[in-house]
């Protein structure tokens, strides 16, 4: 029987129960939200079950939510079951002032630049990651340009203001 | 026995040698700096330094309208910027939800499949010129020059190319596109054949690149490996296959793979990767010629939304000029939605996640970049071998700069 995202769903309700929330599935991908104690747990479970066989990490980033105050950073794991061709994101969010989240870097060896990238530019601090620097930016760099509290001249801007065509 | 000097005991001096390679080594082809660590000229050790030309593509993106992110996928892998523009477009269709015409996508693959042949050409011949051949890039470097005339006739540029929009092609194939696409599909296969003679049985060759930056399947998987990298190590994916974007799967093509995952196997899977690139091009080419009437003009579809109108209608219709106005402000707004949307890369999957908010603008878009994700593998391939195989290694994975650093 082919792996769908309703097994799938069920295998890890299962094995964590309510714990996993948020089950949504935009454009196919099958998508929830692990506590932040849990990811490298489900990340283990959906690598070593027999039938689950998620061990292909495809991507892993951040994203920052300024607003949801208590879990700004949303660290995004994309995973590929590349025996049955499904693929699965999961995310965790995290406090931006503890923003301490387990490292995947055992599990996977292909974590290392990921989370590198991440704590680079986000800040995420991946507790066990064994060489956790900046990676894209300058090392001297002292904050985390990702973030929303940095940003660009808005391009799509509605208030036209003069000052930015230089008629100020 | 021993290959290194030996030092007395209680010498001062080191054991070994510091070698920074790069980052503007000769040899490596890119701005990517190695620090080893050498005994005698095996490689103990190397720690490699990325981000020399980091450009903040992903917060340049949270600024910008769709269309004008294009630009910025021209600028990841550079020696196939089709491909990555064709990425970008399918992930914009896909979060859109819009369906293209047939012809639109076999256009696409024709210039999908043009663009991995330029890519793989320029890395199969790098990886002969770092082993000593030179000729066999001079004799397929005239062919990426053909190939960036057709990108010329679609598109005006050759290596940034910004080619096709959101729904299709700014414009449509002139016939001398045409025409320099059947002069390529004529006169390559004789050249990529020629080349193949001198390389593919070539002792020399051989004994420079068996052997040389191997890994096995397990490894590779674990390091993220995709594209021809890992199918060298004998793993048959490829996103062509498995999810196929741009009617791929009304084509008929295999998926060559290796078995060992050195730099050998790396070779002839680009090599053959061409020769499936080539008959691609010619089905698509042939179902192309199959439209007939009003059909055989179609190179978009129809999302004035997004797809700017012919400048002529902007002057004389209202419509027109309303949605020119709208796209060139960026004052569409997109659709709010979560999507990560893969195409196969010439170097791997190339992924594209994407979270909109509703707005204007991408709340934030991540490029998931083959290269990056498999060049932590280096240091682990080139340890225990010789700095000569460390360079050829690094070419034979196709590290492009600009898709490592984004």
């Amino acid at each position: 029987m082919p792996l769908t995202n309703e097994i799938i769903q069920q295998k890890l309700i299962d094995k964590f129960g309510d714990q996993l929330i948020d089950w949504v599935q935009p454009y196919g991908m099958l998508t929830f939200t692990a506590p932040k104690d849990l990811n490298l747990k489900v990340l283990q479970f959906l690598f070593d079950d027999t039938e689950l066989k998620f061990q292909f990490l495809t991507d892993l980033q951040a994203v920052h939510y300024p607003d949801s105050k208590g879990a700004e950073l949303a660290i995004v794991y994309h995973l590929h079951n590349l025996t049955d061709n499904i693929r699965l994101r999961f995310k965790v969010f995290t406090d931006i002032n503890t923003p301490d989240v387990y490292s995947a870097t055992a599990l996977y060896a292909s974590a290392n630049f990921m989370e590198r990238e991440t704590y680079d530019f986000f800040g995420v601090n991946f507790t066990g990651h064994p060489n956790l620097i900046r990676i894209l930016n300058v090392d001297e760099m002292d904050y985390f340009p990702m973030r929303k509290e940095f940003p660009l001249e808005d391009q799509s801007r509605v208030d036209k203001d003069d000052e930015m065509f230089g008629r100020g | 026995m021993n290959d290194h000097i030996l030092l007395p005991e209680g010498s001062i001096e080191k054991l070994t040698t510091t070698l920074n390679l790069g980052p503007t080594h000769p040899a490596t082809h890119g701005v990517f700096q190695n620090i080893l660590e050498l005994d005698g000229e095996r490689v103990m050790k190397a720690v490699s330094t990325v981000g020399y030309i980091h450009r903040a593509f992903e917060k340049l993106a949270e600024r910008r309208p769709l269309y004008q992110i294009t630009p910025l996928t021209d600028r990841l892998n550079y020696c196939s910027s089709p491909i990555n523009n064709m990425g970008w477009h399918i992930t914009c269709e896909r979060l859109l939800g819009i369906t293209l015409p047939k012809r639109v996508d076999y256009l696409r693959i024709i210039i999908m499949e043009l663009s991995r042949i330029s890519d793989h050409l320029i890395c199969n011949s790098i990886v002969g010129v770092d082993s000593g051949a030179f000729s066999g890039f001079l004799y397929l470097m005239q062919f990426r020059e053909l190939i960036y005339e057709i990108y010329e006739e679609v598109c005006g540029s050759r290596l940034t190319t910004n080619i096709g929009r959101i729904g299709g092609f700014e414009r449509n194939f002139t016939p001398r596109a045409f025409e320099k696409l059947e002069q390529f599909l004529a006169t390559y296969p004789k050249q990529l054949k020629e080349f193949e003679n001198l390389f593919t049985r070539n002792r020399i060759f051989m004994e420079r690149t068996i052997g040389c930056g191997a890994i096995t399947a397990e490894r590779a998987l674990n390091y993220g490996f995709t594209g021809p990298n890992l199918r060298a190590t004998g793993v048959d994916y490829d996103v062509r296959v498995h999810t196929p974007y741009s009617s791929y799967e009304d084509f008929d093509f295999k998926v060559p793979v290796g078995t060992t995952g050195d730099c050998y196997d790396r070779f002839l899977v680009r090599n053959e990767e061409m020769w499936q690139s080539l008959s691609l091009i010619e089905q698509a080419y042939a179902k192309v010629k199959e439209f007939k009437g009003a059909e055989a003009e179609v190179f978009h579809a129809d999302v004035p939304a997004y797809y700017l109108p012919e400048k002529k209608d902007v002057y004389t219709k209202m419509e027109a000029l309303i949605y020119h106005f709208k796209i060139i402000m960026g004052e569409t707004d997109i659709p709010a939605g979560e999507l990560y949307s893969a195409i196969e890369g010439a170097n791997g999957e190339l992924g594209f996640y994407l979270i909109s908010d509703g707005g204007r603008t991408p709340y934030r878009l991540h490029f998931r970049r083959p290269c990056f994700i498999y060049y932590q593998a280096y240091p682990e391939l080139i340890k225990g071998g010789m700095l000569s195989d460390a360079v050829i290694t690094m070419s034979s994975l196709n590290l492009i700069a600009g898709e490592l650093d984004a």
